[in-house]
């Protein structure tokens, strides 16, 4: 696929979150806010960073991506009709009885997931057991996972993220959607994750923080991780939930909630003007 | 299977497993094994030395140990898992839920230690729960081998077999009853002997136990017919309805609980088809404790003693 420039990733994360709010206001459930922050870089990863080709969706040498926090699938579907894995129009179906497009990953319904996720802490496991399947079998592509900051309450993170460094894992790339929010409330109240950063140090990864809704820091970022051998590495991308819609941005409340019809004017008139 | 229940050799489940490990890992490049800190006891040592570059060692970790064990399948690999029944798939249910079997990824978990003769080790370690957990997960497939034989035999045709398998035996020597060539095929029970009285229904070490009952069964005129049921999920339906049919009466036995087990999917089978007396036998809602196996084993009445009571309380 062509790689898009800067400008290009921005109107197209722009149009991802257009579809995000149109899709979760025709499902009328689905989790809004890390969806909307997440945009920048799903828009990076689908359109400059993976190697990939949405017409051979298993292609044996695409770059894997494993979305383990499931739950913000929606930005991830809408990436992918973006990009041509199917038509945008099938983002209406997302949630609907009999559509691939599952309230979560489901593998079985749309291979080109990698797997199914959604449960947390699961995907970061198959993630790791992918990369050493490549590295088993002396393959070259990357493995990206997104993880998210209430993903690593979860103790199974904390086994697969020892496991990956163990292995030396360098064709593994965490991509850390620090938004700190989950659904109870902010991050920080209900289990503080405090010094992410010092952790992973302390489990021998190699860490980069960023802002995850600046274009120019999630490129540079992934494409110094892509060249540092020898061990796993994690990018913790500090992300705005809901960015780009002013009522949802860092409110914890949007975290699990769809918005209205009502609402989803409202946040694509916004999302419109900013283009 | 074996002419007589007399001098049979002793041998354990997990060492047929061990075996199979080696001769897959000759014959597939793409067999890889996980272990979560239990090499030794779960016989994947000998794989981990021979193919270190196909083995993987996760640490005390069972969830992490199923994640990457489907991450590796997903991508082509044949994975084998194992650790102690009590911890996988004790304490990582819902990662074999959705990882493995909502996958449907090409994952063999593989356990030692199950049920009471784990001994003395006590209640925390003897895994009674783990047939009914497994049965209930779609995509699974279920095997309780009776001996060392068929334990091996187990784990190549798992091997063959495309998708999710769960196999469970415990620590034990146990009498090896079958043979070389006793065919073995998943989902397929064997009818060990003949009868037209009462049926047992037996897996795992039971099965022995079973066709020492019928045995004393038959010195009192009693013709007990004996079913290795050694696949729990799917179960083989035909062959239970058609013994049913034919007895009257089913007792079954199993090395676990006595809910949501063999005595449960048999039970499920037969009163939907062809309703008969039954009494199953297991443990009955409790934990287990430390003991030696045959005192524990003597203690719940998983044994050909209570098999003939059963029988007797059916005629």
């Amino acid at each position: 696929m062509k790689k898009q420039n800067i400008e290009q990733l921005k109107r197209t994360a722009n149009i991802l979150r257009q579809n995000v709010i149109k899709m979760l206001a025709k499902a009328g459930s689905g989790h809004s806010a890390g969806s909307l922050g997440m945009a920048d870089i799903f828009s990076a990863l689908y359109f400059n960073i993976l190697n990939h080709n949405p017409k051979k969706p298993l292609w044996d040498k695409r770059d894997r991506l494993i979305l383990s926090c499931g739950h913000i699938v929606p930005i991830r579907y809408a990436a992918m009709a973006e990009s041509g894995y199917f038509p945008v129009s099938k983002l209406m179906t997302l949630r609907k009885l009999g559509s691939p497009l599952q309230g979560h990953p489901s593998f079985i319904d749309m291979p080109a997931l990698e797997c199914s996720s959604g449960p947390l802490g699961q995907g970061v496991s198959v993630a790791v057991g992918k990369a050493l399947a490549a590295k088993m079998n002396k393959q070259k592509h990357f493995v990206y996972c997104i993880t998210s900051d209430g993903e690593h309450d979860e103790g199974q993170t904390w086994e697969a993220v020892m496991c990956a460094a163990k292995y030396k894992l360098d064709n593994l790339i965490f991509i850390l959607d620090r938004n700190m929010i989950q659904i109870d409330g902010f991050t920080e109240d209900i289990m503080p994750l405090t010094h992410l950063h010092e952790k992973y140090l302390a489990f021998k990864w190699h860490v980069q923080q960023i802002d995850g809704n600046n274009m120019q820091e999630i490129l540079t970022a992934i494409n110094k991780a892509k060249k540092i051998k020898g061990k796993p590495k994690i990018i913790i991308a500090h992300t705005v939930p809901g960015k780009g819609v002013k009522f949802m941005e860092n409110k914890w409340e949007w975290h699990g909630r769809a918005p209205s019809l009502e609402e989803a004017q409202k946040a694509l008139k916004q999302l419109a003007n900013s283009m | 299977m074996a002419n007589s229940l007399e001098k049979l050799e002793y041998k354990a489940c997990r060492d047929g497993y061990g075996g199979a490990l080696l001769e897959l890992g000759k014959k597939n490049k793409n067999v890889v094994v996980l272990c979560a800190d239990l090499e030794e006891s779960t016989r994947t040592i000998d794989f981990a030395k021979k193919y270190p570059k196909r083995f993987v060692e996760v640490g005390v970790a069972e969830q992490n140990m199923i994640g990457i064990g489907a991450g590796l399948a997903l991508e082509g690999k044949i994975t084998f898992c194992s650790s102690f029944a009590v911890f996988s798939p004790g304490r990582n249910w819902e990662q074999i839920r959705i990882s493995v079997c909502y996958n449907n990824a090409n994952v063999k978990i593989v356990s030692s230690h199950a049920g009471l003769n784990v001994g003395e080790d006590g209640a925390t370690h003897q895994a009674l729960e783990d047939l009914a957990t497994m049965r209930v997960i779609p995509n699974m497939t279920v095997i309780a081998p009776c001996d060392y034989l068929e334990a091996k035999k187990a784990v190549m045709a798992a091997a063959k077999y495309k998708g999710p398998v769960y196999i469970r035996f415990g620590r034990e020597k146990t009498p090896v009853i079958t043979l070389k060539n006793t065919p073995f095929k998943i989902g397929k029970a064997q009818i060990l002997r003949q009868g037209k009285d009462v049926t047992i229904i037996a897996c795992g070490l039971m099965v022995y136990e079973a066709l020492k009952a019928a045995e004393e069964l038959a010195t009192k005129k009693i013709s007990a017919e004996v079913i290795n049921c050694h696949t729990i999920k799917p179960i083989d339906k035909n062959t239970i309805i058609r013994s049913a049919k034919k007895t009257k009466r089913v007792v079954t036995i199993e090395e676990h609980e006595v809910n949501g087990g063999l005595g449960s999917a048999v039970a499920e089978v037969l009163v939907q088809n062809y309703p008969v007396k039954m009494e199953i036998i297991g443990v009955p809602d409790k934990f287990g404790e430390s003991g030696t196996a045959k005192q524990l084993l003597d203690k719940y009445g998983l044994n050909a003693n209570s098999i003939i009571k059963s029988v007797k309380k059916l005629l």
